[in-house]
């Protein structure tokens, strides 16, 4: 148990840091690729065309897996909040800048896919659903989180601002799927269960689960790339910094 | 605390903070009359936007009543903590031996009796001028009640963290909106339900169970962002 501790606590440590994703990144990127690319590939050339949709329906490989990570994505910011706030780990704040931008970008690449997506389906660049909806306050919690780091001069206090709000944001989350799933409904209900059979065929499902594993590990690396960034801004008179870019001490 | 030092219990405490804000919100009558004003200007432009087919406003004026009630929320929100902020009173609140967040909801509560009681109160009138079913004016005021009660607590939380900031005024707005859409669909269901004949019941409830979670989550929250912005 105390060494899962002093595991976690590592992260805290900003040159342990840096080394542990030079070393991980040096496999984990091009993974991802990879795996980004084998997905994809699948998904868009190779899965069969829907019966409904055709061929329209293959933007589901880009669009479900940047939504499924954009909120998952928001939860992994408050939970960096929720580090910073109560063991002021300084790392955490790091983090927290690190994922807000990639959670905003990624929620508005699921609602602009979905955008694409609704024009030939349903005949609508938009529509007000519950999905759809909530995603786009998601993005609007996003950039609010985004633009009140900008508005603290104080990085520190910036920093405590943004995570106090992601708390807040997170016990609204279910709140604002629910009410506005109760206003208005067009969008195809839950096709994935994890219960039971899906409503999706497997050739179809396959891509789309591959591809969502490797939005999450994209975003892992992305986030980890973010953070060495924030690291070297923040840290570049630092000794351990310059030893490791080969730099005077 | 030392054992004989002089300590005001809570309730006088209370009281005070609560008599500060009543008296300072009374010498500045502006903070009540503006979102009252800012209602009744947008209310007579929606009709002279829309045309004045009672039909065509009968139908959008839950939701239009309900939006301009938000509208009206966020024009007022940022003086929340403003004036207390500016003078010092927040760092002295900060230090005092009673809780932040009961200091925060006394001037919560008065901010809401003159931004959203008021605002409930006069609805009826607003609600006539947008030709609302007149069996939907008691949906309205209570929804109104219970929203802008939740309204000016998430307001606060948003001025919390941001009264510190030059130019927080944008930015409260674009921070605390996500918390309102549901607190707006909520409400503005439970008019448009009472329009049409149906009990509003349900939506109602919804509205309830929000105030009282925000009731008790808020404080938290804007506690926590007044010490951040004093911090500052």
């Amino acid at each position: 148990m105390s060494n899962m501790w002093s595991i976690i606590h590592k992260f805290g440590s900003p040159p342990w840091f840096y080394d542990f994703t030079q070393r991980w990144l040096r496999w984990l990127l091009p993974i991802t690729v990879l795996l980004l690319l084998a997905g994809s590939v699948w998904g868009l050339l190779f899965a069969p065309p829907d019966f409904r949709q055709g061929n329209s329906y293959r933007i589901i490989f880009i669009h479900v897996p940047a939504a499924v990570v954009a909120l998952a994505g928001y939860y992994a910011l408050a939970f960096a909040g929720l580090v910073s706030l109560v063991w002021k780990i300084k790392m955490a704040d790091t983090a927290m800048r690190a994922i807000a931008p990639i959670g905003a970008a990624l929620t508005f690449i699921a609602l602009a896919t979905g955008s694409i997506w609704g024009k030939p389906t349903w005949g609508a660049w938009w529509v007000w659903d519950a999905r759809i909806t909530s995603m786009l306050l998601l993005l609007f919690l996003y950039l609010g989180v985004m633009a009140l780091f900008e508005a603290y001069e104080n990085r520190a206090t910036a920093a405590k601002a943004c995570a106090v709000l992601s708390l807040v944001g997170t016990v609204n989350i279910p709140i604002i799927y629910k009410s506005v799933d109760w206003w208005y409904s067009l969008h195809q209900p839950a096709s994935i269960k994890f219960t039971g059979e899906s409503a999706i065929d497997a050739s179809m499902l396959y891509p789309l689960l591959l591809n969502i594993g490797a939005f999450y590990l994209l975003f892992a690396v992305v986030v980890m790339l973010n953070m060495r960034a924030e690291l070297l801004s923040d840290y570049r008179t630092a000794s351990w910094l310059q030893q490791r870019l080969g730099g005077q001490p | 605390m030392p054992p004989d030092s002089p300590s005001l219990p809570l309730a006088s405490f209370l009281r005070r903070q609560f008599k500060r804000h009543w008296h300072g919100a009374l010498r500045k009558p502006g903070d009540t009359f503006n979102p009252l004003l800012f209602y009744l200007m947008v209310v007579t432009l929606f009709p002279l936007g829309l045309g004045p087919d009672p039909e065509v406003l009968a139908t959008l004026a839950p939701g239009l009543l309900w939006v301009v009630a938000l509208l009206a929320t966020l024009t007022v929100a940022g003086k929340l903590f403003a004036s207390d902020y500016a003078d010092g009173s927040l760092e002295q609140l900060m230090l005092a031996p009673h809780p932040l967040y009961l200091a925060a909801m006394a001037e919560i509560l008065v901010h809401w009796v003159m931004a959203g009681l008021t605002l409930a109160l006069a609805s009826p009138l607003f609600a006539v001028m947008l030709k609302l079913p007149s069996q939907a004016i008691p949906s309205l005021v209570f929804s109104l009640l219970l929203g802008t009660w939740s309204l000016s607590l998430i307001a606060g939380i948003g001025a919390a963290l941001t009264v510190g900031l030059r130019r927080g005024g944008a930015l409260l707005s674009l921070i605390i909106l996500p918390f309102m859409v549901p607190v707006l669909i909520f409400g503005a269901s439970a008019v448009r339900e009472a329009a049409n004949g149906y009990d509003a019941a349900s939506w109602l409830a919804l509205l309830g169970a929000y105030a009282l979670m925000a009731t008790v989550l808020t404080p938290v929250a804007i506690a926590a962002g007044l010490r951040i912005s004093v911090d500052n």
